[in-house]
């Protein structure tokens, strides 16, 4: 207790187990215990009439000599440690989904902030390369479960809290909006654009805060999200996934990472992966062109063709004769350097060929990862850029090993950036075709990130992002909806900060998960599928898991686990009609309302047909209007590797956020720092000088009338007379 | 003809075709540089003694044996008459193992910062939550080694926000903190050589410093910090200094990389000259230490009680300074006192903070802060505040502005 002219303030020096018992939980679920704090006006007695649910408080002014009491709220005068004890964070349940970057250090830290009943989802197992950040798991634990290694190492630190582990997908539809229901805040620590929507979708159904991030190398992000209150996770655009035009990939690539999509996504998928997928690699050889459809496939292996026949006629097939026959357009070459067709024989030697490899070395067969061409060939060093000849070295090894060593594999191989023999073919084949092009070759450790789409990760990024989500769920816990920011940890200081807080946004009012604003489609409805429908929009777009599509009252499409033979049949007969002639036909002016179960989310999409689509701008052959995405560029004219592990969609490369851990967040600091703008950094008080008076009586004093917010001068505090407290002026003062 | 002969020991080669990628890993065998010159020139080599190697020509079906040299230099300037090679000759390449393992950071900072960080030394002082979470960055980061040092013992406080410690009595009775610390960080990374020396923080000699690349003090007066701060200057090598507190929701970093000030003249600076938009937490942090100096407090050791006299402190210090108490709001530093124990979340932020600036001092990457970092859980920013550079005429204001400070804190 302090006294200094007539003003008496009380300090609770910490909240005690036993001084805690003696406050309602109601207290606590005042903004951010922005608590107490004392004089003048009121009577304690009055106070008490007005709060009853201060009784405790009387009590300690009733010690007071001071005959009148008012009340206002300080910012967070209490100490923060001291919530460890508090019951709105020991009695709190939190669900958090991800235990990899992020939800390691936001295991261990929310722990350490006394929560005590946590639930955390992942359905990924440990690798090595997950070790240099994600502290929780040991070298020993390659292979296990994410969320259960996470929450037995927590328990060593903290035995007496409760952690339950899931080791499953979040998508799985267990995880419905009952099962949300339970948690007092979800806590998203993801990796991918789906799932992220997915829990966004569930929170909003079940009422549940979401806070929600992101890191990529020293760049983090932490947002909060609640229904009503701010913005939504899909109220804002999101970075889409890249994609790149057909032709730029097949016939004119400029950049390394067209090479790497190619070598990825059409020739290791030609080679490797499923035969009966359709491919835009050009399979004619020389010998069949101008013959019948039926063309001989140059990529089938013949028979009595030893394996170094095979490989020389495949580099010959893609890197040399397939140059060629683009050159011969010479319209394409006009504004554009010409590409060099490249043969084997050019590059290396019958006699090297024989010797190339030592088999022995390349790993053994029973282990298909740990096969690989590098250590065949004596390579060592994945960071060194290795020469055109070395690339074809490594390119007729990996096809060799490939067929010599996993053989049964062959025919349903996806590219995995964590199967080295996979990473070693792709940089080969995309480094010879960058040869051929004149780009500039890349070393295996570069094509592997390229191609794998593998975000780049550090511990401190996460520790401190896991820092920032804590206080946010405290804050949500506690209600306080005015301190609620979204934080971005920057890597270059900006308006002298590192750590930049700035408002929520706002709900966007035409946001379709949100606020059920419809969205328009352009199609053509005489001869697009549904099928093309539901895989172009209702998965890709709107990232529904199990969708129902409905025409006013009749069913279109559903899936599900308790449909029975005939409704099967009939939604899969569906799905090869075009949008005109299906039993309920759908043409411009139809509104077909598509809903996911699971998430609890539908969406009515407004149908216009229209039957010109520009084929490398839109090749889906469909426009999507009102829907929350960044528009992709049509021309690549960025250098971010594109996203994507091998999501075969045939028309154009379309790649998927994988993403080893923690996610793309990207900020455009000018628009956070620009003034006027709706996320205003809260800032703008620090500028204003003079401070009014320090002394809090004396502000109250001077503000005697119905003030409801005083600058106190502490400029990040504000004082309210409790007595005029509630809800609605406290919505008032919110976010403008 | 071209020839070239090479001499050297184990692990120092790296050759190239092509101006600046290595073929060879350094950490590759005589005989595997000789399999790698064949593969890439087509020439066949032979052996000569332990460590030479020397070239053969067959063109024209004759074995020649051209000139090889004894020296590096030399081999230097022959090599590059064949092509350009770049050679290596300190740090090794990462090994297999720390590619693996490095592999998302590599492509943070880069392979030679990986190499810098891996041969960089780290002392630390202090093992509270902050500290801890600090340690646990730097060693997953790969560092080559750790050293702590704090002899207290486990206490309540200590287990609170220091998850490298268990709970479990029977496993640290008898054990200091760093030793409880070290056990844990060490299962961290195995890379990593964590050990704990044991001494007196204030005795320790100049030259104990030396071996260390990057100085970290936490929990001690500041009077402990400026003269380790001071040692640390004096040695002829760079080494890089840091300070590091938290209290409850607020947390400060101080950087010394010995280009600009001292501790001593960055904590003493004229409040006078300073921006009224300074963060109030360095004022609020001078008035605490000055309040912990003078009445002889461990740091941190506070109570509710001490609030009138801090803020009576605070008072005449900002008297002193000829500045206005608004300076220094009292609701701040109320919050300092009351709360002096460690908030978690905020010692995740700033072990967060020091991690990151330690890395990018050893790796030279990136714009290291100068020279305080503060972070505020009410306004949720982390500030840097360049205080060298409020201060022109520094050097005599200062020493004026710490008598000033000195001569409140007397009185």
């Amino acid at each position: 207790r302090t006294g200094a002219n007539n003003s008496h303030r009380l300090f609770c020096s910490s909240l005690s187990p036993e001084f805690d018992s003696s406050i309602p939980l109601s207290l606590f679920h005042l903004p951010f215990l922005r608590l107490l704090f004392c004089l003048q006006t009121t009577s304690v007695n009055q106070l008490e009439q007005t709060c009853n649910f201060f009784p405790p408080l009387s009590l300690s002014f009733s010690t007071s000599s001071t005959p009148s009491v008012t009340l206002f709220r300080v910012s967070t005068p209490f100490p923060m440690a001291s919530l460890q004890q508090s019951p709105a964070i020991k009695g709190a349940k939190v669900l958090m989904v991800g235990a990899g970057g992020i939800g390691c250090e936001l295991l261990k830290t929310l722990a350490l902030s006394g929560f005590e009943d946590i639930h955390i989802i992942d359905m990924d197992t440990i690798e090595v390369s997950n070790l240099n950040r994600q502290f929780l798991f040991r070298q020993k634990h390659v292979g296990q479960s994410k969320a259960k290694v996470a929450r037995d190492a927590v328990l060593r630190f903290r035995p007496h809290i409760s952690i339950s582990s899931y080791h499953a997908n979040v998508k799985d539809s267990n995880f419905n909006v009952d099962f949300f229901k339970q948690f007092n805040v979800v806590l998203n620590g993801l990796d991918n654009l789906d799932a992220r929507r997915h829990v966004n979708r569930l929170c909003l159904a079940a009422e549940v805060p979401l806070v929600e991030s992101g890191t990529t190398g020293f760049l983090g992000q932490v947002s909060v999200h609640v229904k009503g209150r701010t913005d939504c996770y899909e109220c804002n655009p999101k970075p889409s996934p890249k994609t790149y035009p057909v032709c730029t990939i097949t016939s004119t690539p400029s950049k390394f990472v067209h090479c790497i999509v190619w070598a990825k996504e059409l020739l290791f998928a030609k080679l490797f992966g499923d035969k009966n997928q359709d491919n835009d690699l050009n399979v004619r050889s020389s010998d069949s062109t101008g013959s019948s459809e039926q063309a001989e496939d140059v990529f089938e292996r013949k028979a009595n063709e030893s394996i170094e026949q095979y490989g020389r006629r495949i580099y010959d097939h893609v890197f040399g004769y397939n140059i060629e026959q683009a050159l011969s357009n010479e319209e394409t070459w006009k504004s554009r350097n010409k590409p060099r067709p490249i043969y084997s024989r050019d590059v290396i030697s019958a006699e090297l060929m024989q010797q190339n490899g030592n088999s022995d070395k390349a790993g053994s067969a029973g282990d298909p990862l740990s096969v690989s061409a590098m250590a065949s060939l004596g390579l060592k060093n994945p960071q060194d850029l290795w020469s055109l000849k070395d690339n074809s070295r490594v390119f007729f090894e990996a096809l060799k090993l490939f067929f010599g060593k996993r053989e049964k594999e062959i025919g349903s191989l996806c590219f995995d950036k964590d199967d080295p023999l996979a990473v070693e073919f792709v940089t080969a084949a995309a480094n010879i075709r960058a040869a051929s092009f004149g780009i500039p070759l890349h070393s295996l450790f570069e094509a592997k990130g390229i191609a794998g789409n593998i975000v780049h990760a550090v511990a401190t990024t996460n520790a401190i992002v896991a820092g920032l989500i804590v206080i946010e769920a405290i804050k949500v816990l506690q209600k306080d909806f005015d301190s609620y920011r979204m934080s971005y940890c920057l890597e270059h200081v900006t308006q002298k900060m590192l750590i930049m807080p700035v408002q929520p946004f706002e709900p966007n009012k035409s946001c379709c998960v949100c606020s059920e604003t419809p969205l328009t489609l352009e199609i053509d409805t005489n001869h697009s599928k549904l099928r093309d429908f539901v895989e172009k929009i209702v998965k890709a777009k709107l990232s529904m898991t199990s969708p129902l599509i409905m025409h006013g009252s009749s069913l279109l499409y559903e899936v599900g686990d308790d449909l029975d033979d005939a409704m099967i049949a009939n939604y899969s007969a569906n799905l090869e009609k075009v949008l005109s002639s299906l039993p309920s036909p759908v043409t411009s002016g139809t509104m077909l309302t598509v809903e996911d179960l699971q998430q609890e989310f539908t969406c009515n999409i407004n149908i216009k047909h229209r039957e010109e689509f520009d084929e490398e701008n839109e090749p889906d052959g469909m426009v999507l209007h009102g829907w929350t995405q960044v528009p992709t560029k049509p021309k690549d004219d960025d250098d971010k590797p594109p996203t994507g592990n091998g999501d075969s969609s045939k028309t154009s490369q379309t790649e998927t956020v994988e993403a080893e851990a923690e996610v793309v967040v990207k900020i455009n600091i000018e628009e956070i720092g620009a003034s006027g703008n709706k996320r205003k950094a809260p800032d703008s008080r620090d500028i204003s000088t003079d401070p009014p008076s320090n002394d809090v009586n004396e502000a109250t004093a001077a503000n005697h009338k119905k003030v409801h917010k005083i600058d106190d001068g502490d400029d990040e505090e504000e004082l309210v007379m409790l007595d005029h407290w509630d809800i609605d002026t406290n919505k008032k003062q919110k976010l403008r | 003809k071209p020839s070239f002969g090479l001499y050297g020991t184990r692990k120092t080669f790296l050759f190239s075709s092509d101006s600046s990628k290595p073929i060879l890993p350094c950490s590759s065998t005589l005989s595997e540089v000789g399999a790698g010159l064949q593969r890439e020139f087509g020439f066949p080599v032979v052996w000569f003694g332990r460590c030479v190697i020397q070239v053969q020509f067959t063109d024209s079906g004759i074995s020649r044996v051209l000139g090889f040299s004894s020296l590096l230099l030399n081999c230097l300037l022959i090599v590059n008459l064949v092509t350009r090679v770049r050679l290596e000759m300190e740090g090794e390449q990462l090994t297999e193992q720390e590619t693996a393992l490095y592999d998302r950071q590599i492509r943070v900072w880069g392979a030679d910062a990986q190499r810098r960080l891996s041969k960089s030394h780290i002392f630390v002082y202090g093992m509270k939550g902050t500290v801890a979470e600090f340690c646990k960055n730097i060693v997953l980061a790969g560092v080559g080694s750790v050293t702590l040092m704090d002899d207290r013992a486990v206490t309540n406080e200590a287990l609170a926000s220091n998850f490298l410690i268990p709970p479990e009595e029977k496993v640290y009775s008898g054990k200091t903190l760093a030793e409880l610390c070290c056990d844990s960080l060490k299962e961290f990374n195995p890379m990593v050589h964590v050990s704990v020396e044991k001494a007196e923080l204030v005795t320790l000699g100049q030259q104990f410093f030396e071996k260390f690349d990057v100085v970290v003090i936490s929990s001690c007066p500041p009077a402990t910090k400026i003269l380790i701060n001071e040692k640390c200057r004096k040695l002829s090598k760079r080494v890089a200094f840091y300070t590091v507190e938290c209290r409850d929701s607020c947390g400060e970093i101080f950087v010394d990389l010995q280009n600009y000030k001292y501790m001593k003249e960055a904590t003493s600076a004229p409040w006078g000259r300073l921006q009224r938009r300074t963060s109030k937490l360095y004022f609020a942090m001078r008035v605490i230490e000055s309040f912990e100096e003078a009445n002889g407090r461990n740091p941190g050791v506070f109570s509710v009680e001490d609030v009138p006299a801090v803020l009576q402190l605070k008072r005449k210090l900002c008297e002193a300074q000829s500045v206005s108490e608004s300076f220094v709001p009292d609701t701040l530093l109320e919050r300092l006192v009351i709360g002096s124990i460690e908030f978690p979340p905020v010692c995740a932020i700033i072990g967060g903070i020091l991690g990151q600036e330690v890395i990018k001092a050893i790796s030279g990457k990136g714009d290291p802060v100068k020279n305080f970092f503060y972070f505020d859980v009410v306004d949720g920013k982390g500030v840097i505040e360049d205080i060298s550079s409020r201060a022109p005429e520094a050097d005599s204001a200062s020493s004026k502005s710490a008598n000033i400070i000195t001569q409140v804190v007397l009185e």
